[in-house]
Protein backbone atom coordinates (compact mmCIF):
# COMPACT_ATOMS: atom_id res chain seq x y z
CA UNK A 1 0.00 0.00 0.00
CA UNK A 2 1.28 3.26 -0.67
CA UNK A 3 1.01 6.86 1.11
CA UNK A 4 -1.94 7.32 2.24
CA UNK A 5 -1.23 11.42 1.68
CA UNK A 6 -1.16 10.68 -2.52
CA UNK A 7 -4.88 9.97 -4.03
CA UNK A 8 -2.63 9.18 -6.99
CA UNK A 9 0.98 8.19 -7.62
CA UNK A 10 1.86 7.97 -11.16
CA UNK A 11 5.58 6.29 -11.91
CA UNK A 12 7.45 6.05 -15.69
CA UNK A 13 3.86 5.64 -17.35
CA UNK A 14 4.31 4.93 -20.77
CA UNK A 15 1.50 4.59 -23.94
CA UNK A 16 1.91 3.36 -27.40
CA UNK A 17 -0.17 3.09 -29.75
CA UNK A 18 0.48 1.61 -32.96
CA UNK A 19 2.80 4.21 -34.33
CA UNK A 20 2.31 6.99 -31.52
CA UNK A 21 4.49 7.56 -28.63
CA UNK A 22 1.01 9.54 -26.29
CA UNK A 23 2.47 9.36 -23.22
CA UNK A 24 6.69 8.70 -22.90
CA UNK A 25 7.72 7.98 -18.96
CA UNK A 26 5.35 10.30 -17.10
CA UNK A 27 5.83 10.02 -13.14
CA UNK A 28 3.67 12.87 -10.73
CA UNK A 29 2.01 12.23 -7.52
CA UNK A 30 -1.42 14.32 -6.32
CA UNK A 31 -1.78 14.62 -2.74
CA UNK A 32 -4.80 13.74 -1.01
CA UNK A 33 -7.34 16.53 -0.81
CA UNK A 34 -5.39 18.37 -3.54
CA UNK A 35 -6.65 20.67 -6.75
CA UNK A 36 -4.57 19.38 -8.92
CA UNK A 37 -4.38 20.88 -12.61
CA UNK A 38 -2.83 18.67 -15.38
CA UNK A 39 -2.35 20.91 -18.23
CA UNK A 40 -0.92 20.55 -21.68
CA UNK A 41 -1.92 21.71 -25.48
CA UNK A 42 -3.70 19.38 -27.64
CA UNK A 43 -2.52 16.17 -28.79
CA UNK A 44 0.20 16.18 -25.69
CA UNK A 45 -1.09 13.05 -23.68
CA UNK A 46 -3.69 14.17 -21.02
CA UNK A 47 -6.69 12.72 -22.01
CA UNK A 48 -4.56 9.42 -22.51
CA UNK A 49 -2.90 9.72 -19.09
CA UNK A 50 -6.72 10.46 -17.83
CA UNK A 51 -8.12 6.92 -19.72
CA UNK A 52 -5.03 5.00 -18.22
CA UNK A 53 -5.91 6.24 -14.65
CA UNK A 54 -9.53 5.91 -15.08
CA UNK A 55 -9.21 1.77 -16.18
CA UNK A 56 -10.16 3.15 -19.99
CA UNK A 57 -6.77 2.24 -21.38
CA UNK A 58 -4.30 0.17 -20.41
CA UNK A 59 -0.91 1.47 -20.00
CA UNK A 60 2.43 -0.44 -22.09
CA UNK A 61 4.64 0.30 -18.93
CA UNK A 62 4.74 1.88 -15.61
CA UNK A 63 2.63 2.15 -12.36
CA UNK A 64 -0.32 3.64 -11.61
CA UNK A 65 -1.80 4.07 -8.46
CA UNK A 66 -5.16 5.70 -7.53
CA UNK A 67 -6.76 5.24 -4.17
CA UNK A 68 -4.23 3.05 -3.32
CA UNK A 69 -4.90 0.13 -6.09
CA UNK A 70 -3.76 -0.56 -9.38
CA UNK A 71 -6.08 0.18 -12.66
CA UNK A 72 -4.78 -2.87 -14.23
CA UNK A 73 -4.95 -5.32 -11.23
CA UNK A 74 -8.18 -3.74 -9.14
CA UNK A 75 -10.13 -1.75 -11.80
CA UNK A 76 -13.17 -2.33 -10.19
CA UNK A 77 -11.76 -0.92 -6.68
CA UNK A 78 -10.69 1.76 -8.49
CA UNK A 79 -13.70 2.43 -10.88
CA UNK A 80 -15.25 2.81 -7.23
CA UNK A 81 -13.20 5.19 -5.70
CA UNK A 82 -12.86 7.69 -8.58
CA UNK A 83 -15.83 9.90 -10.33
CA UNK A 84 -15.56 11.52 -13.69
CA UNK A 85 -16.22 14.22 -16.03
CA UNK A 86 -15.59 13.28 -19.38
CA UNK A 87 -14.29 16.14 -21.97
CA UNK A 88 -17.35 15.24 -24.18
CA UNK A 89 -20.89 14.84 -22.75
CA UNK A 90 -21.70 11.10 -22.13
CA UNK A 91 -25.15 11.70 -20.27
CA UNK A 92 -28.02 10.09 -21.55
CA UNK A 93 -30.35 12.42 -23.49
CA UNK A 94 -33.66 10.71 -23.87
CA UNK A 95 -33.46 10.83 -20.00
CA UNK A 96 -34.54 12.56 -17.40
CA UNK A 97 -31.77 14.28 -15.39
CA UNK A 98 -33.26 12.32 -12.19
CA UNK A 99 -33.11 9.01 -14.31
CA UNK A 100 -29.63 9.55 -15.46
CA UNK A 101 -28.01 9.82 -11.80
CA UNK A 102 -30.65 7.26 -10.67
CA UNK A 103 -29.40 4.95 -13.42
CA UNK A 104 -25.89 5.97 -12.54
CA UNK A 105 -26.25 4.61 -8.57
CA UNK A 106 -27.53 1.34 -9.77
CA UNK A 107 -24.43 1.13 -11.87
CA UNK A 108 -22.15 2.03 -9.30
CA UNK A 109 -23.83 -0.72 -6.20
CA UNK A 110 -25.15 2.65 -4.44
CA UNK A 111 -27.41 1.20 -1.55
CA UNK A 112 -30.87 1.53 -3.32
CA UNK A 113 -32.56 2.91 0.14
CA UNK A 114 -30.19 6.30 0.19
CA UNK A 115 -30.05 6.65 -3.43
CA UNK A 116 -33.07 8.77 -3.67
CA UNK A 117 -31.86 10.94 -0.82
CA UNK A 118 -28.35 10.76 -2.20
CA UNK A 119 -29.59 11.77 -5.85
CA UNK A 120 -31.92 14.45 -4.28
CA UNK A 121 -28.39 16.06 -2.64
CA UNK A 122 -26.18 15.98 -6.04
CA UNK A 123 -29.08 17.80 -7.47
CA UNK A 124 -29.65 20.39 -4.53
CA UNK A 125 -25.88 20.93 -4.76
CA UNK A 126 -25.70 21.80 -8.32
CA UNK A 127 -29.36 23.41 -7.99
CA UNK A 128 -30.96 21.17 -10.52
CA UNK A 129 -33.37 19.71 -8.76
CA UNK A 130 -35.94 21.72 -9.98
CA UNK A 131 -35.62 20.53 -13.16
CA UNK A 132 -35.47 16.52 -12.32
CA UNK A 133 -37.82 15.43 -14.22
CA UNK A 134 -37.06 16.98 -17.48
CA UNK A 135 -35.39 14.87 -20.06
CA UNK A 136 -31.58 16.22 -20.56
CA UNK A 137 -32.21 16.75 -24.34
CA UNK A 138 -33.33 20.27 -23.04
CA UNK A 139 -30.58 21.30 -21.12
CA UNK A 140 -27.72 23.49 -21.67
CA UNK A 141 -24.48 22.59 -22.29
CA UNK A 142 -23.59 24.53 -18.70
CA UNK A 143 -26.72 22.42 -17.34
CA UNK A 144 -25.51 19.59 -18.55
CA UNK A 145 -21.77 20.31 -17.11
CA UNK A 146 -23.49 20.72 -13.54
CA UNK A 147 -25.71 17.22 -13.85
CA UNK A 148 -22.67 15.21 -14.85
CA UNK A 149 -20.41 16.36 -11.61
CA UNK A 150 -23.19 15.83 -9.63
CA UNK A 151 -23.66 11.90 -11.36
CA UNK A 152 -19.87 11.99 -10.72
CA UNK A 153 -20.28 12.53 -6.71
CA UNK A 154 -23.10 10.08 -6.33
CA UNK A 155 -21.09 7.06 -5.68
CA UNK A 156 -19.08 9.32 -3.01
CA UNK A 157 -15.53 8.91 -4.61
CA UNK A 158 -12.69 9.86 -3.42
CA UNK A 159 -11.08 11.59 -6.31
CA UNK A 160 -12.67 13.36 -8.96
CA UNK A 161 -11.71 13.63 -12.75
CA UNK A 162 -12.47 16.75 -15.05
CA UNK A 163 -11.44 16.28 -18.33
CA UNK A 164 -11.69 19.84 -19.33
CA UNK A 165 -15.20 20.79 -17.61
CA UNK A 166 -15.50 24.50 -18.53
CA UNK A 167 -14.49 23.85 -21.74
CA UNK A 168 -17.58 26.06 -24.57
CA UNK A 169 -18.98 27.46 -21.49
CA UNK A 170 -19.82 31.45 -20.80
CA UNK A 171 -17.63 32.95 -17.76
CA UNK A 172 -21.03 32.97 -15.41
CA UNK A 173 -21.05 29.37 -15.85
CA UNK A 174 -17.49 28.59 -15.44
CA UNK A 175 -17.07 30.62 -12.30
CA UNK A 176 -20.46 28.80 -10.75
CA UNK A 177 -18.97 25.29 -11.59
CA UNK A 178 -15.46 26.40 -10.03
CA UNK A 179 -17.52 27.30 -7.29
CA UNK A 180 -19.41 23.88 -6.78
CA UNK A 181 -15.55 22.27 -7.43
CA UNK A 182 -13.56 24.09 -4.83
CA UNK A 183 -16.47 23.66 -2.06
CA UNK A 184 -16.59 20.05 -2.84
CA UNK A 185 -12.61 20.19 -1.91
CA UNK A 186 -12.62 22.63 1.15
CA UNK A 187 -15.82 20.85 2.97
CA UNK A 188 -15.24 17.28 1.87
CA UNK A 189 -11.71 17.08 0.83
CA UNK A 190 -11.98 15.76 -2.14
CA UNK A 191 -9.15 15.18 -4.94
CA UNK A 192 -9.73 17.05 -7.99
CA UNK A 193 -7.59 16.09 -11.00
CA UNK A 194 -8.49 18.65 -13.82
CA UNK A 195 -7.07 19.70 -17.23
CA UNK A 196 -8.22 22.98 -18.38
CA UNK A 197 -7.32 25.27 -21.55
CA UNK A 198 -7.99 27.98 -19.56
CA UNK A 199 -4.89 29.30 -17.70
CA UNK A 200 -6.02 31.46 -15.77
CA UNK A 201 -8.90 29.15 -14.21
CA UNK A 202 -5.78 26.66 -13.66
CA UNK A 203 -3.65 29.83 -11.88
CA UNK A 204 -6.26 31.11 -9.88
CA UNK A 205 -7.66 27.14 -8.30
CA UNK A 206 -5.06 24.76 -8.81
CA UNK A 207 -2.83 24.14 -5.51
CA UNK A 208 -0.61 21.88 -7.86
CA UNK A 209 0.24 22.09 -11.44
CA UNK A 210 1.50 19.73 -14.22
CA UNK A 211 2.70 20.98 -17.06
CA UNK A 212 2.97 17.63 -20.09
CA UNK A 213 4.05 18.08 -23.97
CA UNK A 214 4.21 15.83 -26.13
CA UNK A 215 4.34 12.89 -23.49
CA UNK A 216 6.92 13.99 -21.51
CA UNK A 217 6.10 16.54 -17.91
CA UNK A 218 7.75 19.68 -18.61
CA UNK A 219 7.10 21.52 -15.72
CA UNK A 220 5.93 20.35 -12.15
CA UNK A 221 4.63 22.68 -9.12
CA UNK A 222 2.82 25.28 -7.53
CA UNK A 223 1.22 27.75 -9.82
CA UNK A 224 3.96 30.45 -8.63
CA UNK A 225 6.50 27.94 -8.79
CA UNK A 226 6.14 27.80 -12.45
CA UNK A 227 5.64 31.16 -12.89
CA UNK A 228 8.73 31.71 -11.22
CA UNK A 229 10.98 29.45 -12.87
CA UNK A 230 10.10 30.49 -16.27
CA UNK A 231 10.45 33.76 -15.31
CA UNK A 232 7.03 35.15 -16.69
CA UNK A 233 4.24 37.40 -15.72
CA UNK A 234 1.38 34.70 -15.59
CA UNK A 235 0.69 30.91 -16.27
CA UNK A 236 -0.58 31.55 -20.09
CA UNK A 237 2.86 33.05 -20.63
CA UNK A 238 5.16 30.47 -18.78
CA UNK A 239 2.65 27.68 -20.77
CA UNK A 240 3.40 29.29 -23.81
CA UNK A 241 7.12 29.94 -23.07
CA UNK A 242 7.08 25.89 -22.29
CA UNK A 243 5.05 24.57 -24.78
CA UNK A 244 6.34 26.49 -28.09
CA UNK A 245 3.97 29.08 -29.83
CA UNK A 246 3.21 26.54 -32.72
CA UNK A 247 -0.92 25.28 -32.91
CA UNK A 248 -0.74 21.65 -32.17
CA UNK A 249 -3.37 20.14 -34.31
CA UNK A 250 -5.37 17.14 -33.31
CA UNK A 251 -6.21 14.37 -35.33
CA UNK A 252 -10.32 14.12 -35.14
CA UNK A 253 -11.08 10.52 -34.45
CA UNK A 254 -13.77 8.79 -36.44
CA UNK A 255 -16.11 9.47 -33.26
CA UNK A 256 -15.75 13.24 -33.59
CA UNK A 257 -16.59 13.01 -37.46
CA UNK A 258 -19.95 11.40 -35.88
CA UNK A 259 -20.27 13.82 -33.59
CA UNK A 260 -20.23 16.46 -35.84
CA UNK A 261 -22.23 14.76 -38.39
CA UNK A 262 -25.00 14.30 -35.62
CA UNK A 263 -24.75 17.97 -34.53
CA UNK A 264 -25.65 18.80 -38.67
CA UNK A 265 -28.63 16.19 -38.51
CA UNK A 266 -29.89 17.68 -35.45
CA UNK A 267 -30.06 21.04 -36.31
CA UNK A 268 -26.81 22.29 -35.03
CA UNK A 269 -27.96 21.53 -30.99
CA UNK A 270 -25.91 21.10 -27.80
CA UNK B 1 -21.48 -13.20 -9.39
CA UNK B 2 -22.53 -9.97 -7.23
CA UNK B 3 -25.95 -9.06 -6.19
CA UNK B 4 -25.23 -5.45 -7.53
CA UNK B 5 -24.11 -7.15 -10.89
CA UNK B 6 -27.63 -8.30 -11.47
CA UNK B 7 -28.95 -5.04 -10.65
CA UNK B 8 -26.66 -3.10 -12.92
CA UNK B 9 -28.03 -5.66 -15.72
CA UNK B 10 -31.41 -4.76 -14.40
CA UNK B 11 -30.51 -0.93 -15.17
CA UNK B 12 -29.33 -1.12 -18.02
CA UNK B 13 -32.34 -3.24 -19.45
CA UNK B 14 -34.60 -0.66 -18.04
CA UNK B 15 -32.57 1.88 -19.77
CA UNK B 16 -33.47 0.19 -22.76
CA UNK B 17 -37.36 -0.21 -22.29
CA UNK B 18 -37.66 3.14 -20.84
CA UNK B 19 -36.62 4.60 -23.97
CA UNK B 20 -38.45 2.11 -26.11
CA UNK B 21 -41.72 3.36 -24.53
CA UNK B 22 -40.56 6.58 -24.75
CA UNK B 23 -39.79 7.25 -28.20
CA UNK B 24 -43.86 6.51 -29.73
CA UNK B 25 -42.62 7.26 -32.85
CA UNK B 26 -40.04 4.38 -33.77
CA UNK B 27 -42.31 2.24 -31.90
CA UNK B 28 -45.48 2.82 -34.29
CA UNK B 29 -43.27 3.78 -37.50
CA UNK B 30 -41.67 0.34 -37.33
CA UNK B 31 -44.46 -0.98 -37.71
CA UNK B 32 -45.61 0.30 -40.57
CA UNK B 33 -43.21 -2.40 -42.86
CA UNK B 34 -44.71 -5.29 -41.70
CA UNK B 35 -48.28 -4.11 -41.76
CA UNK B 36 -47.33 -3.37 -45.25
CA UNK B 37 -46.10 -7.15 -45.71
CA UNK B 38 -48.90 -8.75 -44.06
CA UNK B 39 -51.44 -6.44 -46.13
CA UNK B 40 -49.84 -6.33 -49.53
CA UNK B 41 -48.46 -10.61 -49.48
CA UNK B 42 -51.06 -11.57 -47.24
CA UNK B 43 -54.62 -10.13 -49.83
CA UNK B 44 -51.91 -10.18 -52.96
CA UNK B 45 -50.67 -13.48 -52.99
CA UNK B 46 -53.12 -15.51 -51.05
CA UNK B 47 -55.36 -16.54 -53.40
CA UNK B 48 -52.50 -17.73 -55.31
CA UNK B 49 -51.25 -19.31 -52.47
CA UNK B 50 -54.28 -21.12 -52.21
CA UNK B 51 -54.98 -22.22 -55.46
CA UNK B 52 -51.68 -23.77 -55.61
CA UNK B 53 -52.83 -26.43 -52.25
CA UNK B 54 -51.16 -23.90 -50.00
CA UNK B 55 -54.29 -23.39 -48.30
CA UNK B 56 -54.66 -20.02 -46.23
CA UNK B 57 -51.48 -17.67 -46.76
CA UNK B 58 -52.67 -15.37 -43.91
CA UNK B 59 -52.23 -18.55 -41.55
CA UNK B 60 -48.37 -19.25 -43.61
CA UNK B 61 -47.15 -15.47 -43.59
CA UNK B 62 -48.38 -14.20 -40.10
CA UNK B 63 -45.71 -16.09 -38.03
CA UNK B 64 -43.30 -14.94 -40.93
CA UNK B 65 -43.85 -11.33 -40.49
CA UNK B 66 -43.65 -11.59 -36.58
CA UNK B 67 -40.94 -13.28 -36.95
CA UNK B 68 -39.30 -10.50 -39.47
CA UNK B 69 -41.12 -7.76 -37.22
CA UNK B 70 -38.45 -8.89 -33.81
CA UNK B 71 -35.53 -9.78 -36.53
CA UNK B 72 -35.31 -6.38 -37.60
CA UNK B 73 -36.23 -4.36 -34.54
CA UNK B 74 -33.76 -6.54 -32.52
CA UNK B 75 -30.46 -6.32 -35.27
CA UNK B 76 -31.17 -2.43 -35.56
CA UNK B 77 -30.95 -1.88 -31.50
CA UNK B 78 -27.54 -2.26 -32.30
CA UNK B 79 -27.33 0.71 -34.00
CA UNK B 80 -28.20 2.44 -30.20
CA UNK B 81 -24.23 1.15 -29.05
CA UNK B 82 -23.53 3.22 -31.95
CA UNK B 83 -25.06 6.14 -30.61
CA UNK B 84 -23.94 5.34 -26.85
CA UNK B 85 -20.68 5.47 -28.30
CA UNK B 86 -21.14 8.48 -30.51
CA UNK B 87 -23.06 10.43 -27.33
CA UNK B 88 -20.70 9.26 -24.53
CA UNK B 89 -22.63 7.89 -22.88
CA UNK B 90 -21.23 4.10 -23.12
CA UNK B 91 -18.12 5.80 -21.50
CA UNK B 92 -20.55 6.09 -18.31
CA UNK B 93 -21.41 2.73 -18.17
CA UNK B 94 -17.36 1.48 -19.20
CA UNK B 95 -15.83 3.08 -16.23
CA UNK B 96 -18.64 2.13 -13.74
CA UNK B 97 -17.49 -0.93 -11.53
CA UNK B 98 -19.06 -3.70 -13.53
CA UNK B 99 -17.52 -6.04 -15.76
CA UNK B 100 -18.19 -5.42 -19.80
CA UNK B 101 -19.62 -8.75 -20.20
CA UNK B 102 -22.18 -8.52 -17.40
CA UNK B 103 -23.12 -4.60 -19.43
CA UNK B 104 -23.22 -6.02 -22.69
CA UNK B 105 -26.05 -8.84 -21.39
CA UNK B 106 -27.59 -6.14 -19.65
CA UNK B 107 -28.09 -4.31 -22.78
CA UNK B 108 -28.55 -7.27 -24.81
CA UNK B 109 -31.55 -8.23 -22.88
CA UNK B 110 -32.78 -4.73 -22.83
CA UNK B 111 -33.14 -4.92 -26.85
CA UNK B 112 -34.07 -8.23 -27.47
CA UNK B 113 -37.39 -7.28 -24.57
CA UNK B 114 -37.96 -3.77 -26.71
CA UNK B 115 -37.81 -6.56 -30.00
CA UNK B 116 -39.83 -9.19 -28.43
CA UNK B 117 -42.71 -6.31 -27.71
CA UNK B 118 -42.57 -5.12 -30.65
CA UNK B 119 -43.42 -8.85 -31.61
CA UNK B 120 -46.09 -9.15 -29.53
CA UNK B 121 -47.38 -5.74 -31.35
CA UNK B 122 -47.11 -7.33 -34.63
CA UNK B 123 -48.83 -10.36 -33.48
CA UNK B 124 -51.83 -8.25 -32.42
CA UNK B 125 -51.95 -7.15 -35.56
CA UNK B 126 -51.57 -10.34 -37.30
CA UNK B 127 -54.99 -11.64 -35.36
CA UNK B 128 -56.87 -8.11 -36.30
CA UNK B 129 -56.21 -8.99 -39.79
CA UNK B 130 -57.49 -12.35 -39.91
CA UNK B 131 -54.53 -14.77 -38.88
CA UNK B 132 -56.20 -17.47 -36.25
CA UNK B 133 -53.42 -18.38 -33.96
CA UNK B 134 -53.80 -21.81 -32.19
CA UNK B 135 -53.98 -20.71 -28.59
CA UNK B 136 -52.66 -23.73 -26.92
CA UNK B 137 -49.41 -23.30 -27.90
CA UNK B 138 -49.25 -18.86 -27.41
CA UNK B 139 -46.57 -19.84 -24.74
CA UNK B 140 -44.18 -21.68 -27.00
CA UNK B 141 -44.84 -19.09 -29.31
CA UNK B 142 -43.53 -16.67 -27.22
CA UNK B 143 -40.21 -18.49 -26.32
CA UNK B 144 -39.81 -18.51 -29.58
CA UNK B 145 -40.47 -15.21 -30.14
CA UNK B 146 -37.88 -13.85 -27.75
CA UNK B 147 -35.62 -16.57 -28.60
CA UNK B 148 -35.62 -14.65 -32.58
CA UNK B 149 -35.03 -11.55 -30.60
CA UNK B 150 -31.98 -12.30 -28.43
CA UNK B 151 -30.01 -13.91 -31.37
CA UNK B 152 -30.53 -11.03 -33.75
CA UNK B 153 -29.40 -8.11 -30.97
CA UNK B 154 -26.70 -10.53 -29.77
CA UNK B 155 -25.83 -10.32 -33.57
CA UNK B 156 -26.44 -6.28 -33.84
CA UNK B 157 -24.29 -5.80 -30.48
CA UNK B 158 -21.42 -7.75 -32.09
CA UNK B 159 -21.58 -5.85 -35.40
CA UNK B 160 -21.98 -2.73 -33.69
CA UNK B 161 -18.99 -3.15 -31.24
CA UNK B 162 -16.83 -3.29 -34.22
CA UNK B 163 -18.26 -0.27 -36.09
CA UNK B 164 -18.02 3.50 -35.41
CA UNK B 165 -20.21 5.16 -38.00
CA UNK B 166 -23.80 4.63 -38.21
CA UNK B 167 -24.34 4.43 -42.35
CA UNK B 168 -21.77 1.77 -42.49
CA UNK B 169 -23.45 -0.30 -39.62
CA UNK B 170 -27.01 0.26 -41.87
CA UNK B 171 -25.35 -0.95 -45.18
CA UNK B 172 -24.02 -4.00 -43.53
CA UNK B 173 -26.90 -4.73 -41.64
CA UNK B 174 -29.30 -4.93 -44.87
CA UNK B 175 -26.48 -6.61 -46.28
CA UNK B 176 -27.23 -9.63 -44.39
CA UNK B 177 -31.03 -8.89 -42.84
CA UNK B 178 -32.49 -9.52 -46.59
CA UNK B 179 -31.10 -12.42 -47.78
CA UNK B 180 -31.91 -13.35 -44.44
CA UNK B 181 -35.17 -12.85 -43.76
CA UNK B 182 -36.14 -14.24 -47.47
CA UNK B 183 -34.36 -17.43 -47.09
CA UNK B 184 -35.75 -18.05 -44.05
CA UNK B 185 -39.30 -19.67 -44.80
CA UNK B 186 -41.12 -16.39 -43.75
CA UNK B 187 -42.60 -15.39 -47.07
CA UNK B 188 -42.91 -19.14 -48.77
CA UNK B 189 -42.31 -22.49 -48.22
CA UNK B 190 -38.55 -23.49 -48.97
CA UNK B 191 -39.26 -27.44 -49.44
CA UNK B 192 -39.23 -27.29 -52.75
CA UNK B 193 -36.54 -24.31 -53.24
CA UNK B 194 -33.45 -25.39 -55.15
CA UNK B 195 -30.87 -27.65 -52.63
CA UNK B 196 -28.62 -24.88 -52.44
CA UNK B 197 -31.86 -22.50 -51.30
CA UNK B 198 -32.27 -24.92 -48.99
CA UNK B 199 -28.65 -25.19 -47.78
CA UNK B 200 -28.64 -21.77 -46.76
CA UNK B 201 -32.39 -21.86 -45.25
CA UNK B 202 -30.16 -25.25 -43.04
CA UNK B 203 -27.72 -22.74 -41.91
CA UNK B 204 -29.82 -19.49 -41.25
CA UNK B 205 -30.82 -18.81 -37.80
CA UNK B 206 -33.90 -17.16 -38.34
CA UNK B 207 -35.01 -20.23 -40.33
CA UNK B 208 -35.54 -21.94 -37.17
CA UNK B 209 -37.41 -19.11 -35.17
CA UNK B 210 -39.81 -19.27 -37.93
CA UNK B 211 -40.67 -22.31 -38.22
CA UNK B 212 -41.00 -22.72 -34.85
CA UNK B 213 -42.93 -20.09 -34.50
CA UNK B 214 -45.47 -21.56 -37.10
CA UNK B 215 -45.53 -24.97 -35.61
CA UNK B 216 -46.58 -23.25 -32.51
CA UNK B 217 -49.33 -20.64 -33.78
CA UNK B 218 -50.46 -22.69 -37.19
CA UNK B 219 -49.83 -25.74 -36.61
CA UNK B 220 -47.24 -26.45 -39.57
CA UNK B 221 -42.92 -27.20 -39.51
CA UNK B 222 -40.75 -28.76 -40.91
CA UNK B 223 -38.65 -29.46 -38.05
CA UNK B 224 -40.18 -30.58 -34.69
CA UNK B 225 -40.67 -27.80 -31.74
CA UNK B 226 -37.67 -29.11 -29.98
CA UNK B 227 -35.19 -29.12 -32.78
CA UNK B 228 -36.15 -25.66 -33.40
CA UNK B 229 -35.82 -24.65 -29.99
CA UNK B 230 -32.43 -25.72 -29.29
CA UNK B 231 -30.99 -24.84 -32.15
CA UNK B 232 -32.61 -21.08 -31.71
CA UNK B 233 -31.26 -20.61 -28.11
CA UNK B 234 -27.98 -22.32 -29.13
CA UNK B 235 -27.05 -20.12 -31.50
CA UNK B 236 -28.30 -17.18 -29.42
CA UNK B 237 -25.63 -18.55 -26.96
CA UNK B 238 -23.10 -18.43 -29.57
CA UNK B 239 -24.18 -14.96 -30.72
CA UNK B 240 -24.08 -13.71 -27.00
CA UNK B 241 -20.73 -14.97 -26.31
CA UNK B 242 -19.06 -13.73 -29.82
CA UNK B 243 -20.96 -10.08 -28.72
CA UNK B 244 -19.89 -10.71 -25.52
CA UNK B 245 -16.30 -11.00 -27.08
CA UNK B 246 -16.08 -8.10 -29.47
CA UNK B 247 -17.79 -5.88 -26.72
CA UNK B 248 -14.90 -6.38 -24.51
CA UNK B 249 -12.68 -5.09 -27.24
CA UNK B 250 -14.64 -1.85 -27.24
CA UNK B 251 -11.82 1.25 -27.67
CA UNK B 252 -13.32 4.35 -26.17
Amino acid sequence: MPAADHSIIVKDLVKEYEAVKAVQGVSFSVPAGSMFAFLGPNGAGKTTTIKMLTTLVRPTAGSITVNGYDPVKNPEEVRHSFGIVFQDPSLDDELTAYENLFFHAGLYGVPRAETPGRVKDMMDFVELWDRKDHLVKTFSGGMKRRLEIARGLLHTPAVLFLDEPTTGLDPQTRNHIWEYIKKLNDERGLTVFFTTHYMEEAERVAKHVSIIDHGKIVADGTAQSIIQSAGTASLEDAFIKLTGRTIREEEGSGMDQMRNMRRMWRGGKR
Amino acid sequence: MKSNTIYAMYILWLRQVKRYFRSKSRMIGSLGQPVVFLVALGFGFGPVFAKAGGGNYIQFLSPGIIAMSIMFTAVFSGIELIWDKQFGFLKETLVAPVSRIWIMLGRTLGGATTAFLQGVIVFVITVAIGFRPDIAYVLPALLFMFGIALVFTAFGTAIASTMEDMQGFGLIVNLVNMPLFFLSGALFPLTSAPVWIQWIAFVNPLSYGVDGLRGALALVAQYSLWTDFIVLYGVAVLFVALGGWLFERIKV
